[in-house]
């Protein structure tokens, strides 16, 4: 009850024996401590400290444009346009929410699925990814108290704190080979036979956070077949879905996958990177569930721990997404923006990377271009990391985590150079 | 176990497919259980029991047995359950006062001028939607903690309030039960009996344990204060006492300011800490500032102190979740790391507020115009209630020759009113009368027009005489 991050509290009896005098003095959060800063947003707010011309933030996952700046699709410009001055409320809510579902899972799992097309599954808007997460994990302990969730290693650092906060145990499988800087999928396998039997797995089914390493279609087959095989239950947590390859059914393919061999799966939709909805929070969780009146159940349970924490998401995001997926002609024209985003982060790969060859740096460079969606594992180390912080004001995660999406024309030059720099003499 | 029974049988199952990925392409799922060839169905049981064969057929079919097979049905909501009961009732004279959103005269939802014209502004100006800090914008954070205990308080101009944004007050009561969990753990609430329905909710979900101390009085249909000091003061020392700061939900009773001192009193002898659920700023007497009374009265003792806030009704932001939590701590050392851990605990639940309902409050409170605006739309909405209140009154005390005393209409605050009916008399007024109303016999002022006070009277009149 006292290892949480951060605590100080050195007694597990509330402050009793302090006399009233005394816990007045302190008042009642002397027992507080600060909490260590987000990996991943603390990045960001050094980031906006730091008033060096040449910053560069690879920190966040956030499109940037060429310019570096953060852009508003013009589908979402548009879907603004058609929905302002209507006036939603609280009475319609419901209706706004069931329709995102809707168009949600179509993208997902296929608009011509048959869990689809049969209502077999329990959906619910949730609030973006991490809050379809949170959702499921409450629902798992709910129901699964007993159970773990195998996260990949690594993955989202987020990912396990919202399992534990759920108080859900929490595990790890093999994924990541820190020396092919690739999928170490000998060991993926050996972990998935080896975990007990019907066990919960978190996967990344595109675009993997941090490392952009994701399996083959093969490889994706034979994970599923092995998940069969142990009754695993899988859940996937799609937050990148058309910015691996710019295709969004080809980014779904390892959940058609896992649908057409029969799993029940789960699924953490976000629209915050795709639709460049980040602050709306906008997302969906579906449960794929035996039969129709399943479905109504376990959504009736999701709603309730929803209701607890929040009750609703907020209408404004739901409006804009629904407003775009249902709209031939906006969804079209998302589609293409998608490609563009995805297409220029696939840009600044080759270019940094050939930069760095250019430079005839010592090392294997190839993981940058090998690696798929809006991150590249480097390989840098920590010191490495605070090298380019302290030296260059570059930000990134202390994992080595960079987000090519903050990755520019103009400077890119100075990241190779300062990459460079740093690993030269290794 | 299901699960041990399954994966028993699809190794035996995996047994006899040992080769090759062709047999495997042959089972790609194109089985489907309501088909009704494998009788699944039929059985609550394991399904598999019944299952001779170790096909492959078998194989994939018991793959669609859901892990989740043992979820039964959660309880529905009791006041949705209200609005679509009379969805579906066609009598021309029904009314809806279950809800709990303010309706115009016209019983039609009302977006506030003030939120139309922010915005429109928010459209001009085409900002983006990148991600808020995990603790909200700041410029909503600023605005409402000021809001709340007014710009020129001690407690905001020596920085010693923790504001952090939150999921309107569901969420900002969530966050701070996750906060009394944490660091609080074994320390109990004490809610009003009755509250609002989701308080429990909130605290069970979050593993805060509650107890309800001595509110409402169904004798006099007023607060039972004697009930509630006594209950208080008989909690253990360092209990968490949740209060609602104006307009009760759902009785609509508030203390005077002189019971809210002897309150205090109490709270501070036995060193509880006194947790503010503030709804409905601006809507208890039309002025916002006086609303806030009772959380300034606490504040100004020096006391520290949770306060949720929302404005899903004051700003009609229902949809849009926007509200608050603020913790008023002695220094403002305490607040900054109160604040961290907050953050702490909002970031594995959704990483990061909304932007679109704080940059709408931003706006509204931070441009004297708008603020100015929004005042007087908030005194119309809460006069629109009161007079209703009174024209309520009015008519039940010309028709009811019994010589009841109604005046507790008019001394109930907010959209609430209690009205003293019990069960069978709250179906009475729906089976009869179609009037929609929760079984605790709260009605919604906010659900009725002057236009229907008259008929609502005679509803509750035969209701209370003729039904028992």
């Amino acid at each position: 009850m006292w290892s949480f991050m951060g605590s100080r509290l050195t007694s597990s009896a509330r402050c009793m024996s302090t006399s009233t005098k005394a816990l007045n003095r302190l008042g009642w959060w002397d027992r507080v401590s600060p909490a260590s800063k987000d990996p991943i947003t603390g990045v960001t707010e050094a980031f906006l400290a730091d008033t060096n011309p040449h910053k560069i933030n690879l920190g966040v996952g956030a499109y940037r444009d060429d310019e570096g700046k953060p852009v508003v699709l013009q589908c979402v410009r548009n879907a603004e346009a058609k929905i302002a001055g209507c006036d939603f409320m609280e009475s319609n809510a419901t209706a706004v929410g069931s329709k995102l579902v809707e168009e949600s899972v179509k993208l997902a799992y296929g608009k011509d699925a048959n869990v689809v097309k049969e209502g077999t599954l329990a959906g619910l808007q949730a609030l973006s990814g991490t809050g379809a997460c949170r959702l499921f994990a409450e629902f798992q302990r709910r129901f699964h108290p007993e159970s773990p969730i195998y996260f990949p290693d690594p993955t989202w650092p987020n990912h396990p704190n919202i399992w534990r906060d759920a108080q859900v145990p929490v595990r790890t499988f093999q994924y990541y080979h820190p020396v092919s800087k690739g999928l170490n999928f000998a060991a993926l396998m050996d972990d998935i036979k080896n975990a007990p039997d019907a066990s919960f797995f978190l996967l990344h089914p595109c675009a993997h956070n941090p490392t952009g390493v994701d399996p083959t279609a093969e490889q994706w087959r034979e994970i599923s077949y092995q998940f069969k095989v142990k009754s695993h239950f899988p859940f996937f947590d799609v937050a990148y879905q058309g910015f691996a390859s710019g295709d969004l059914d080809m980014d779904a393919q390892a959940i058609r996958i896992f649908l057409e061999d029969g799993h029940l799966i789960g699924c953490a939709q976000s629209f915050a990177k795709n639709m460049g909805l980040y602050g709306h929070r906008v997302g969906c969780l579906s449960v794929l569930c035996a039969d129709a009146k399943q479905a109504v159940a376990v959504k009736s349970q999701l709603q309730q721990i929803a209701r607890a924490m929040y009750s609703n998401p907020p209408i404004h995001g739901l409006l804009l997404v629904s407003t775009i997926l249902s709209d031939p002609e906006t969804k079209a024209l998302w589609v293409k923006e998608v490609k563009v985003m995805a297409n220029r982060i696939q840009q600044m790969r080759s270019t940094l990377r050939e930069s760095l060859e250019k430079l005839a740096s010592p090392l294997n460079w190839e993981h940058i271009t090998n690696q798929v969606g809006m991150f590249c594992f480097s390989g840098l180390t920590a010191d490495q990391v605070d090298r380019l912080v302290r030296e260059f004001h570059i930000y990134l995660t202390r994992d080595g985590r960079m987000s090519m999406a903050g990755v520019t024309t103009s400077n890119v030059s100075y990241l190779a150079n300062a990459i460079h720099e740093v690993t030269r003499y290794n | 176990m299901t699960s041990t029974s399954t994966s028993t049988m699809l190794s035996l199952a995996s047994a006899s497919l040992t080769a090759s990925l062709s047999v495997h392409e042959n089972l790609k799922g194109r089985l489907k259980l309501g088909g009704g060839s494998l009788s699944f169905n039929k059985e609550k049981a394991n399904p598999f029991i019944k299952t001779k064969s170790f096909s492959r057929i078998s194989m994939v079919a018991a793959i669609k047995v859901s892990r989740f097979e043992g979820v039964t049905m959660a309880p529905p909501d009791p006041i949705l359950g209200v609005s679509e009961a009379f969805k579906a009732d066609n009598d021309q004279k029904k009314l809806n006062l279950g809800v709990g959103a303010y309706r115009t005269e016209e019983l039609q939802p009302y977006v506030l001028n003030v939120v139309k014209k922010a915005e429109n502004l928010m459209v001009e100006r085409g900002e983006n939607k990148e991600y808020l800090p995990i603790e909200g914008l700041a410029a909503f954070n600023k605005v409402t903690a000021e809001l709340l205990f007014g710009a020129s308080n001690p407690v905001i101009k020596e920085q010693r309030v923790a504001t952090v944004q939150g999921l309107s007050g569901t969420g900002s009561l969530r966050l701070a039960a996750a906060l009394i969990e944490r660091y609080f753990p074994g320390a109990k609430v004490l809610i009003s009996s009755p509250t609002w329905g989701n308080h429990k909710n909130i605290f069970n979900d979050a593993r805060v344990p509650w107890s309800e101390y001595r509110y409402y009085d169904p004798k006099t249909v007023g607060l039972d204060f004697d009930g509630m000091i006594a209950d208080i003061k008989a909690a253990p020392e360092g209990s968490f006492v949740l209060l609602h700061g104006c307009a009760h939900n759902p009785t609509g009773i508030d203390p005077t300011p002189e019971q809210w001192e002897k309150i205090a009193d109490v709270i501070q002898e036995k060193n509880h800490i006194p947790f503010f659920d503030v709804a409905y700023q601006g809507f208890a007497s039309g002025s916002l500032d006086a609303d806030a009374g009772s959380v300034r009265l606490f504040a100004a003792r020096g006391m520290e102190l949770l306060v949720a806030q929302s404005y899903s009704k004051n700003l009609g932001l229902y949809a849009e979740r926007i509200g608050a939590i603020n913790v008023v701590c002695t220094s403002a050392d305490a607040a900054t790391r109160v604040k961290s851990q907050l953050k702490r605990l909002a970031r594995p639940m959704y990483s990061n507020p909304p932007i679109h309902g704080a940059k709408i409050v931003a706006n509204v409170v931070g441009d004297p115009t708008l603020f100015n605006e929004w005042k007087a739309e908030m005194e119309m909405m809460a006069g629109r209630i009161k007079n209703v209140r009174q024209k309520l009154y009015d008519s039940l005390t010309a028709k009811d020759k019994s010589g009841k005393d109604w005046s507790f209409i008019l001394k109930q605050i907010g959209m609430f009113s209690f009205t003293g009916l019990n069960k069978a008399q709250s179906d009475n007024m729906t089976n009869k009368w179609h009037v929609y109303m929760t079984k605790d016999g709260r009605i919604s002022l906010a659900g009725l027009s002057l236009a229907k006070c008259e008929y609502l009277a005679d509803a509750i009149i035969d209701s209370y005489h003729n039904v028992s």
